[in-house]
């Protein structure tokens, strides 16, 4: 009874979802995907913690669920897109979400990404890339 | 005989659905990529396909973790678009072409391809944001449209080189059909993007551009890399650049170049659109 390991496990900041993860996160993952349905959204608003037991989640992931502890839920295993379906409707961005992961605020995160985007006209130019 | 007139890439993030409920796309932030589409709608109003097929992943709408198809394809009459969670606006469904569909699998299949077939199967955002970003400006969508799902959200996922060999099988299966159709496939998601962990926010725009001078000239450069490796370069949501491999896999191997268009950021994420059209067209 062994998980195999993978080349993608040293790769700094980043959880693979893989058969480990979705093995252990199987409930936590359930419980974000009922999150697709209003009527199931509007239930787990009224008493988190007892949307979370009705799931089966263990202690540590419903305290992480009740506390909008995304990094916790992501090192537990709960996928980023299912993920989304619970940060979205609770007014959190993937922006907001992202910079949760990396303790720096929201508005850093994204002059992060605009940095990103810096410089990037003059090589798209010379590579015959449209521009307008 | 049915035939592929070319191929279009584009990312699909949920942000593009939301910038075009909203009508923003003329704003400062949204304009350069939004206007690096119109050459592609001017050019799908001129070849006028009868079908498009949508190569995407599905994020957890119509597939949970309890069933988890590597490849799946669409053989329905018709395809809804849900409410995913995600506070995006619900598009109007899709028309399918299920025989067409079920003539697919068939080929496919028979090239050892085993993909699951669906006969109900709930769309979500990486199959109709696309759609909208070729077609809003339409009162109703003007093709019947296939889906054509990847799993590339738990893994083990398939390789690139097995996309870009199902797109050699799609090839073969579309220009196997006896109807007379003129069909166009959509390579959607990425580029380089990580949505989860400390690495979030990272964007790779030299391995982006790669990936796309890759997908027009050489998509064995792409192909022959390793899922890790591109996890390293590209980021974990970035991983859905392989669904541009199936498209270009059905395409010929010389295509011409007819738009290239890059963006950065959009959201979290790198934007590459490509229009590739069959020498034949």
């Amino acid at each position: 009874m062994t998980w195999k390991k993978h080349g993608y496990d040293s790769i700094p900041g980043t959880y693979v979802f893989n058969g480990e993860t979705s093995h252990a996160s199987y409930p936590l993952n359930k419980l974000l995907f009922s999150f697709n349905h209003e009527e199931n959204r509007e239930e787990f608003a009224a008493d988190p913690a007892a949307y979370a037991d009705k799931y089966g989640l263990s202690e540590e992931q419903k305290t992480a669920l009740v506390n909008d502890d995304f990094l916790g839920m992501i090192r537990m295993g709960a996928n980023i897109y299912y993920l989304a379906k619970l940060a979205v409707p609770r007014g959190f961005s993937v922006q907001d979400a992202g910079a949760a992961f990396q303790g720096v605020t929201t508005e850093q995160f994204q002059k992060n990404l605009e940095a990103k985007g810096e410089g990037v006209i003059d090589k798209l130019k010379e590579r015959g890339y449209w521009n307008g | 005989m049915a035939r592929i007139v070319g191929g279009v890439t584009t990312s699909h993030i949920p942000a593009i659905g939301n910038a075009m409920t909203n009508k923003l796309e003329q704003t400062p932030y949204w304009k350069r990529f939004f206007d690096g589409y119109e050459p592609v709608k001017e050019w799908l109003a001129k070849v006028e396909p009868d079908i498009a097929i949508v190569v995407y992943n599905d994020h957890g709408l119509n597939f949970f973790l309890n069933q988890m198809p590597t490849f799946s394809l669409g053989c329905a009459d018709t395809y809804a678009n849900s409410d995913e969670g995600w506070g995006l606006k619900t598009l109007a469904s899709f028309e399918g072409d299920a025989q067409l569909s079920w003539h697919m699998a068939e080929s496919i299949i028979n090239q050892d391809f085993d993909i699951a077939t669906c006969q109900e199967m709930l769309v979500d955002h990486g199959f109709s944001i696309p759609m909208a970003l070729m077609w809003r400006h339409l009162p109703e969508w003007p093709v019947k449209a296939i889906p054509l799902a990847v799993n590339t959200v738990q893994h083990p996922i398939p390789s690139a080189k097995r996309c870009l060999a199902l797109g050699n099988a799609l090839r073969n299966a579309i220009e196997s059909y006896p109807e007379d159709l003129k069909v166009v496939i959509f390579g959607t998601g990425g580029m380089s993007h990580q949505l989860q962990g400390e690495r979030a926010g990272m964007i790779n725009v030299d391995y982006d551009l790669q990936c796309m001078e890759s997908v027009i000239n050489d998509p064995d450069w792409l192909a022959s890399q390793t899922t890790t490796e591109i996890i390293e370069n590209a980021g974990t949501e970035g991983v859905e650049v392989i669904h541009w491999l199936v498209m270009r896999g059905a395409l010929h191997p010389n295509v011409e170049v007819l738009h290239k268009h890059y963006h950065v950021p959009i959201s979290n994420t790198g934007a590459g659109v490509l229009i590739l059209e069959n020498a034949h067209a």
